[in-house]
């Protein structure tokens, strides 16, 4: 009886033990230096390069001025063919997040149109057949640069550049995968693979031909808070923004996560004291 | 719900309830003087670890249906309207999608406790039956709740698993793809069978439930096996429920809240396939569809059938066959640690199963490379499925026919304690 306790309760520890290890073997899987071409499959994603992030691990929360550069970037370039839709401009003033004041938040709002309601004549659409504008609030969701899915395909030659919104999250490797993709564009092909006609060579990427040009150079942009902006800079800052837009909770789960691994913690150590306590006259 | 009775109304009201409705009495019998063998150990803890998993999928479940739009155009957008949205809406969501992954790895240590123990021996074969019901059940309600937020893994496994059905055209030609359509409320995976998907999700897990409910009944009838897999001989050899198993059962789920909470907060999609943070796209097939895993050792056996009907087959009796294994094994001895010819057998089988996971989580086509020699996945998973049916149904039998158990001890008490049992288990 005794061994089969400590037993169980060897599994149960081991269980948790496991646990926390996959969790932290499974954020350090990468190399960093040139890959070899040659050696892999052709066409098959390189492991993601090893970055890192200040949201890993238990204790990690966002960088708030990361999240505004990367901010900059993700409005200077990427969402000029880009959509966000699930992200509400107002989104950038939470704590836990871009951290804006409202009064930025308000001028970042103002610097978007998006389609006004009808107007006092009922109509949507002015002479033209365009649609009627108004400024954004913060209410607002980022406008998409595309009116729908075949206007982007016919912008893009045949591709549709993703939404942004959940990329972080569904891309294998996460916000890793987009830092290795924006910055690894500069490889050569391997002899005997051809890039196809008005594709893009990135071994990072699934197939190794993608569509999407080159998006980010040493100053794209010019960071307001005087960060030199290496291509390097603009990648991670890009990937930190794009991985909170696809879990803006993090911050608030890891917070709660804390206080309720170490409530379980107290609540499991009174248990184990009841449990030998009433177990004691038995054995 | 066995032998008599030892309760006692305290009170003018309970005592005026007992007559008329027993339903105090009924607790008391069932949760708190229920005699259960004093040698469970910390394997038993999970029957009351499931009833936490569901009581959880079943809090949060109701809660995300209050938020969630089961239509082909809003389902996605609903479900990341409670992430971002909802108050505490990320967390119910996490904990009911890793709930499952825990519900599942809790019942596959609850099923291989039962068959290490000889839970499902005589008289506990109903038990068990209804046992692998749940199980089923288990599975259904966890295909169609993945249906549910409408990502591309979503829409392509629910394409494939549905298409099983059509294998049935081979038996009776068109009645399979009748049955399929029938099940789509269409010609492809749309919109109707979300909406199906969504009611048939939220009925399901009230039917496990209810048959919780007669796993339960049919448990106290016979009462708990034991680790040593020999009768209760006596009082000695019991402790009620309560306080007893009580605390011990809330300790180990305390336990398996803490790895629980650890993967909702801190690792909330470790077990998730990352495709399904994609919309459906009926147009577009990811490349390597793979269900989650605590289904991958079933698509493994599916896939190691170049036919298939008879993956199929194979796949749906490799779940019948758990339920005949009462009738299989042919020994008398419950527990394995008195059996030592088939307890080597048993743990290659746990091992089995967790490399037909494996095989399943890997494309299909995969080789392993080992000093030089190239293994096709393929064949490794062709024997894995053989073991898995050759451990049931020719191990299983024919090792009970052959095998010299060791002595069983004389009772409960005496293995606990030692020589002078009934002196020592005054409580």
């Amino acid at each position: 009886m005794r061994i089969a306790q400590r037993l169980g309760l060897a599994v149960g520890a081991g269980l948790v033990v496991a646990a926390l290890w996959a969790g932290a073997a499974s954020t350090a899987t990468a190399q960093n230096s040139q890959p070899d071409l040659s050696k892999v499959t052709k066409g098959e994603a390189l492991p993601v390069k090893d970055v890192s992030f200040s949201f890993q691990g238990m204790f990690g929360v966002y960088n708030k001025a990361a999240l505004q550069r990367g901010f900059q970037v993700y409005k200077e370039v990427c969402s000029a063919c880009h959509s966000m839709n699930l992200v509400a401009i107002g989104d950038l003033g939470e704590r836990g997040g871009p951290d804006f004041t409202p009064a930025q938040v308000k001028a970042i709002a103002a610097s978007y149109k998006v389609p006004a309601g009808p107007n006092s004549m009922g109509q949507t659409t002015d002479a033209n057949g365009q649609p009627l504008m108004r400024t954004a609030t913060p209410a607002d969701h980022f406008p998409p640069p595309f009116a729908n899915v075949e206007a982007a395909r016919f912008a893009n030659n045949g591709a549709v550049p993703p939404d942004m919104s959940l990329l972080a999250k569904a891309l294998h490797g996460g916000p890793a995968r987009i830092y290795s993709i924006v910055t690894g564009f500069n490889l050569k092909p391997p002899p005997g693979f051809k890039v196809a006609p008005g594709k893009f060579f990135n071994p990072y990427f699934p197939g190794w031909n993608i569509s999407m040009p080159p998006p980010l150079t040493d100053g794209s942009v010019t960071y307001t808070d005087g960060t030199k902006a290496t291509l390097d800079q603009e990648a991670h800052d890009v990937a930190t923004f794009l991985m909170w837009c696809a879990e803006p909770k993090l911050d608030q789960r890891k917070r709660i996560g804390l206080e309720v691994m170490i409530f379980l913690v107290v609540l499991s150590g009174l248990l184990y004291a009841s449990y030998r306590r009433v177990w004691r006259d038995i054995h | 719900m066995a032998g008599h009775s030892d309760y006692t109304p305290s009170n003018g009201f309970s005592r005026w309830l007992d007559t008329r409705l027993p339903i105090l009495r009924f607790a008391h019998d069932t949760m708190i003087s229920f005699p259960t063998p004093r040698n469970l150990n910390f394997w038993y803890a999970f029957g009351a670890i499931l009833t936490f998993c569901l009581m959880m999928q079943i809090i949060t479940g109701i809660v995300l249906a209050m938020h969630y739009v089961p239509s082909s155009t809003l389902a996605f957008d609903s479900v990341e309207k409670i992430m971002r949205d909802v108050n505490y809406g990320w967390l119910m969501r996490y904990l009911h999608a890793n709930g499952a992954s825990m519900f599942f790895l809790a019942v596959y240590v609850h099923i291989f406790r039962g068959l290490y123990y000889g839970s499902y021996k005589a008289p506990r074969e109903v038990l068990w039956i209804l046992g692998v019901i749940i199980y089923l059940l288990m599975m259904a309600t966890a295909f169609l709740g993945y249906v549910l937020p409408w990502g591309q893994m979503s829409f392509w496994g629910a394409t494939v698993i549905t298409n099983l059905f059509s294998s049935i055209d081979q038996i009776v030609p068109h009645a399979g793809t009748a049955i399929t359509t029938w099940l789509w409320g269409g010609y492809a995976v749309g919109g109707p069978t979300l909406n199906r998907f969504f009611s048939l999700h939220y009925l399901l897990p009230f039917v496990i439930l209810g048959v919780v409910g007669l796993h339960i009944w049919a448990l106290h009838v016979p009462g708990n096996n034991n680790p040593l897999g020999i009768d209760v001989k006596g009082p000695q050899d019991t402790v009620p429920f309560h306080p007893y198993y009580t605390v011990k059962d809330a300790f180990y789920i305390s336990l398996f809240a803490l790895l629980f909470a650890y993967l909702v907060f801190f690792k909330p999609n470790f077990v998730a396939n990352p495709d399904n943070y994609f919309p459906a796209n009926p147009l577009q097939t990811p490349p390597h569809i793979v269900p989650e895993w605590y289904l991958l050792p079933f698509y493994a056996m599916l896939r190691a059938v170049p036919q298939k009907l008879m993956g199929v087959i194979v796949l749906f009796g490799a779940i019948v066959t758990l339920a005949l294994i009462p009738w299989l094994d042919t020994s008398r001895v419950r527990s394995l640690r008195f059996r030592p010819m088939l307890r080597p057998f048993f743990w290659v089988l746990v091992a089995n199963c967790i490399l037909l996971g494996y095989l399943g989580s890997k494309e299909p086509q995969a080789v392993w490379v080992i000093g030089g020699a190239h293994i096709e996945l393929l064949w490794v998973a062709r024997v894995a499925t053989l073991y898995y049916y050759g451990f049931f149904w020719l191990i299983l039998p024919i090792v009970g026919l052959i095998e010299h158990p060791l002595p069983l001890p004389e009772s409960i008490s005496k293995a606990v304690l030692g020589g002078d049992a009934g002196v020592a288990a005054a409580e």
